[in-house]
């Protein structure tokens, strides 16, 4: 392997590592990741831009280190950011072309926090138009394709960010997680994701979707990794009035913690009774009943637990997120920025505002924001988003007596692997389904982790398992993660992402 | 079975400002149909004496002081702007009301 | 514009009974706005006091003001509300090119103050008690500036212009309940409710309240229903019509007045009432129907995902209210006993919405009887010639400097009104106007004399009518000299130098 084919395999720790003893430089790190973009993402479509100027930031780290300067732990690491993170120096278009070109002036907070940490922005990856998706087939610039099998999803809304960095584009990545779409994504590409509890990371720069579900996390090929990002981006945010005021522990030692520590023994791991993964693809299911048997293996105890209301998450939550959103996305209306489409004529601005919106927004944006308006209608908004919201409650309930059992509660994180493009485009409330297990924890506010599980046997496709934690116990799902973590790769032999196929060429 | 009618899909279509062809009304009607169909169940569950949650984790009072802070530069606020002058944005004729 | 037709005042009142409600919004003088830390300004150049949020800019959070918070409960304890254990913010979702997220942040069913009352007295002593339904927080909008009509109004323009530097400002509206048993009076309660409101955010401090500027902006509810002979059931309440743009105290009385002879005429004649807004002209003094409302009246209200909830603590509700100042009627009492006014002149400054501005001045140095005079004459006198507001014209400390400079006998009261006058039109302070204008009454002796000299040589017979002892017929000489000097003198003492001339 040649030195760039190398460095762009490293996990971000260890990158980080070599970065902090001089063996490798920033520059040097992020040429060898520009060179893969190069080679690799005409076919896989991670990235919608790619920044002109890594190399200049990758230098000005590596400037400042010889110069004796204190950085932080993961300084002149490369980092791939969502396109749904507005950014000053890059375009910023939420996967819409209603926001093509549009250059924000002002960062969002955990882009700013990345950049203080010395992080390498590389750019700007693909998602579902406004994050309104599972499978990234909705971005207005074309979809992005799964790393271990191209002609299929690599999940969504944050495709782009999981494949890039399950196709070593990218060590490091940022996502951001309202239904499932960064712990999706890190299912069917055999990465990690983390959505943290709501709250724990700021808003503020995350072109909104739903507020009240909305959060943005790390999104990386392992959990140390996770971790290590997560605390760069976490903490209180004045800005974001929704952000909570404690004081997180480093996610990155809970981590190490998990890796080398007896974390499995007398874990208790809740399995919930009204998901039964039997209803789930059978190698998806497969997989995670052996990822569930390992823990044991290490000491877990598997506690079946009753969670009563979670089927009726998928229906509450396409109401809640329609109704936010429809709200949220009234702001693009062709005045301040973004598109403007000026009809022939002496159109009025009510007229221009209705025949941008029309050509800005894809199907599924506007089939969201018709629904969520429906849903807040006079006459409808008790029977509908009213109603949700009390399911929301109910399913905090559920959650809370969970959690009076159990440490840690087991899903399967999608009921299916990677599925074909064009396989479910048609038929929404099918894709909307994709979310079942994903869901509760965005409706509740708790923290919810994806990583891998194995393969699934009949098709050979990445599978992972959901731990989900109570509220403020992010740390927890990192321990957890990781201690499984460290299990199966040693029971596989090497990471799983070791068996996707190779792109690019090798040197 | 759900109210959604191409003449309300329509409507709903104006109050959001999108000016939807009747190719999309059709196909948004049958799809919404369906969905709406499915979601309804939250009623069943949602009965008057379970409180409604807004917030995913309970806080409250949440301010900032009355403090001048960091503010746009004209040049920024502009940035984006598909049409302005006079240091403005500029907009075609409005038709309705302001509230 | 079509000109109604309107019922005479009296007939309407007889046939039918007024029913009328306002909204007031005021804008509180916080420095910064409700959700972001921009600026609070007024007439800064367009679009330079701008906060992310206040543009709707993608991934922009609003964040709540403390301060804001703690005025809307002092007003709302002020309007004798109870403060709502907890309250929360709510979208008011709508287009419009003046709001930069296309929805409002507001309350809706949760609002910060509820159920209260306010004391109003007329000009004759009469007390009124409005019952006020809730107070609540909300943001205002940008500017538009219509262009390429004729009139600059909407209707016709070819485009608009925003400006969203006041997009954000923080308003609190207050919205009584519907006010029954106004009768006659009703005009008069409308301007006397918004005078009371502005004295009471005045005494607050938390408003400028000048209506002029839009600091404090009154819709008028007007409803009629046919009388019913006595013990018998009232009518149902009849269709309301909602009138803005009244943008003085005198277009309140005017709007409300006027609404209740055209809804009269129109009942009478059998038609019936549209609800709908309408805009008060005050050029013509009419209403005429607002444009249709887009949006008809489902503003889709849900709370606001990005904020949390207000919960006041009681320490902090008793804090506030023990910093209240004193209510508007007793405030009254007591400044009428110590300014010594009769009932009369008492109502005068009351009835012209002078209170504050009369009580300023006198902390700024000038005696009662001066304040009053200046506040009810002349300044009122040309805010009704120009069709404003007095308390518009002219800053308190001016006037007070005004009077001194009369009482030193720099000026004399001629001359003050010149220079008043001045000071109106925006040239400075009175001594930079005087200085300016070079209007101080001149006091050298000297001068005068050489002018009486002059004066006296072209009427020669007065000087020996006055050694007659016809004193009076110094007048003559005395306006002489008064023209010569441009009113620049102290006819007094020009009078006391030609006697003496004379030898008297």
């Amino acid at each position: 392997m040649s030195a760039g084919a190398e460095l762009i395999r490293l996990t971000a720790a260890d990158l980080a590592d070599k970065l902090a003893s001089g063996e490798v430089s920033s520059v040097e790190a992020t040429q060898a990741h520009l060179d893969r973009i190069a080679a690799v993402d005409a076919d896989i479509h991670a990235f919608l831009h790619v920044s002109d100027h890594a190399l200049g930031v990758a230098a000005d780290i590596d400037r400042r280190r010889a110069a004796g300067e204190k950085l932080g732990p993961v300084a002149g690491v490369p980092l791939a950011i969502k396109d749904v993170l507005v950014t000053t120096d890059m375009p910023s278009t939420s996967g819409s072309r209603i926001l093509e070109g549009y250059l924000s002036p002002f960062d969002a907070t955990v882009v700013a926090r990345s950049r203080a940490a010395g992080l390498v922005p590389l750019g700007k990856t693909n998602m579902d138009e406004f994050a309104m998706g599972s499978s990234t087939e909705h971005s207005a610039y074309g979809p992005t394709h799964n790393p271990w099998d191209l002609d299929r999803i690599p999940g969504g809304s944050g495709g782009g960010s999981a494949a890039a960095v399950a196709a070593f584009e990218a060590p490091l990545a940022l996502g951001s997680d309202t239904g499932g779409s960064i712990r999706q994504p890190a299912h069917v590409t055999g990465t990690v994701g983390l959505k943290p509890t709501y709250g724990g990371v700021s808003r503020y720069g995350a072109i909104a979707l739903a507020s009240s579900l909305d959060q943005v996390g790390p999104v990386t090929r392992t959990v140390l990794d996770a971790g290590l990002l997560h605390d760069v981006i976490g903490g209180h945010d004045p800005r974001d009035s929704t952000s909570l005021t404690d004081v997180w522990p480093s996610f990155a030692d809970a981590a190490r913690e998990g890796a080398r520590g007896d974390v499995l023994r007398g874990l208790r791991v809740g399995v919930i009774k009204e998901l039964p993964d039997s209803g789930f693809q059978p190698g998806v299911s497969g997989s995670f009943r052996s990822a569930l048997a390992a823990m044991e293996a290490g000491g877990a105890e598997l506690v079946e637990i009753s969670a009563p209301h979670f089927e009726f998450g998928v229906a509450a939550y396409y109401l809640i997120l329609p109704a936010e959103a429809s709200s949220n996305l009234a702001k693009f209306d062709s005045v301040r920025f973004g598109m403007r489409v000026t009809p022939s004529g002496t159109p009025t601005v009510e007229g221009v505002m209705a025949a941008t919106r029309e050509a800005g927004f894809g199907d599924e944006v506007k089939r969201r924001i018709i629904l969520g308006t429906y849903a807040l209608s006079a006459g409808y908004y008790d029977a509908y988003y009213g109603s949700a919201q009390k399911v929301r409650t109910l399913i905090q309930r559920d959650f809370d007596a969970a959690f009076a059992q159990v440490d840690v509660i087991a899903t399967p994180s999608a009921p299916t692997t990677a599925f074909r493009l064009g396989e479910k485009i048609d038929d929404p409330m099918q894709m909307y389904l994709n979310d079942v297990t994903t869901i509760p924890a965005n409706l509740a506010g708790v923290p919810g982790i994806s990583i891998p599980s194995g393969l699934a046997e009949e098709d050979g496709l990445p599978v992972g398992i959901q731990f989900l934690a109570p509220a403020r116990q992010d740390a927890r799902l990192y321990r957890v993660g990781a201690a499984l973590e460290a299990l199966l790769v040693d029971s596989w032999g090497g990471p799983l992402l070791d068996r996707a196929p190779v792109r690019g060429g090798v040197a | 079975m759900s109210e959604i009618t191409p003449d309300l899909v329509r409507h709903l279509g104006v109050r959001r400002r999108i000016q939807l062809s009747d190719e999309e009304v059709e196909r948004l009607t049958g799809q919404l149909d369906v969905i709406v169909d499915n979601i309804a169940k939250v009623s069943q569950v949602a009965t008057p004496e379970v409180p409604a949650t807004s917030h995913p984790i309970p806080l409250q009072n949440v301010y900032r002081p009355d403090e001048v802070g960091e503010t746009l530069t004209l040049a920024q606020a502009l940035q984006n702007a598909p049409d302005a002058a006079d240091g403005r944005f500029r907009v075609t004729a409005i038709l309705g009301e302001e509230q | 514009m079509a000109k109604h037709k309107l019922m005479d005042f009296d007939e309407a009142l007889e046939l039918f009974e007024p029913v009328v409600g306002f909204e007031v919004h005021v804008e509180l003088n916080t420095k910064t706005k409700m959700f972001s830390a921009a600026p609070n300004s007024f007439g800064r150049e367009a679009n330079t006091d701008l906060a992310p949020v206040d543009l709707g800019l993608p991934g922009s959070l609003p964040v709540v003001n403390e301060q804001a918070v703690k005025f809307s409960i002092s007003l709302g304890l002020a309007l004798g509300c109870q403060i709502a254990p907890s309250s929360r913010f709510a979208r008011k979702n709508y287009f419009y090119p003046d709001l930069g997220k296309n929805y409002q942040i507001s309350q809706y069913d949760e609002p910060i103050a509820f159920e209260g009352s306010v004391e109003v007295e007329l000009s004759d002593g009469t007390r009124v008690v409005v019952p006020i339904e809730r107070a609540h927080m909300e943001e205002d909008a940008g500017k538009l500036t219509h262009v390429g009509g004729s009139t600059g109004r909407i209707q016709g323009a070819e485009y608009s212009l925003v400006d969203y530097n006041r997009a954000g400002v923080p308003l609190v509206e207050i919205v009584t309940k519907p006010i029954y048993g106004t009768e006659h009076r009703a005009p008069e309660i409308a301007k006397a409710y918004v005078q009371t409101i502005r004295d009471i955010v005045l005494s607050l401090g938390i408003s400028d309240a000048k209506m002029e500027r839009g600091n404090l902006r009154c819709d008028a509810n007007v409803s009629l229903r046919p009388r019913v002979p006595a013990g018998e059931p009232a009518e149902p309440l009849g269709t309301r019509t909602e009138t803005k743009n009244v943008n003085s105290m005198r277009s309140v009385e005017r709007a409300v007045r006027y609404e209740i002879q055209r809804q009269a005429a129109i009942l009478a004649a059998g038609g019936s009432i549209t609800q709908e807004t309408r805009h008060w002209h005050e050029d013509t003094g009419t209403t005429s129907p607002g444009r249709p409302k887009s949006d008809a009246d489902d503003y889709r209200y849900f709370p606001e995902p990005d904020l949390l909830p207000v919960v006041p603590s009681a320490e902090l509700i008793d804090e506030l209210r023990a910093a209240l100042p004193e209510p508007p009627a007793e405030r009254r009492r007591r400044l009428k006993t110590e300014w010594g006014f009769s009932d009369q002149e008492f109502q005068d400054v009351a009835n012209g919405g002078l209170l504050a501005e009369v009580a300023a001045t006198i902390e700024a140095g000038a005696t009662p009887a001066s304040a009053r005079k200046w506040w009810t004459g002349e300044i009122t006198r040309v805010a009704n010639a120009q069709g404003r507001e007095a308390a518009d014209l002219v800053a308190p400390s001016d006037v007070a400097a005004l009077q001194g400079l009369v009482d030193a006998g720099t000026l004399t009261d001629k001359l003050a009104r010149q220079v008043l006058e001045g000071v109106i039109l925006g040239e400075g302070t009175p001594q930079q106007v005087i200085d300016q204008r070079g209007l101080a009454v001149v006091s050298d002796d000297g001068a005068l004399i050489l002018a009486i000299d002059e004066a006296l040589a072209s009427q020669p017979d007065v000087m020996a009518k006055i050694r007659d002892g016809k004193v009076q017929a110094a007048g003559a000489v005395i306006g002489a000299v008064m023209k010569a000097m441009k009113g620049q003198a102290d006819a007094a003492r020009v009078r006391e130098l030609i006697l003496e001339r004379a030898g008297q």
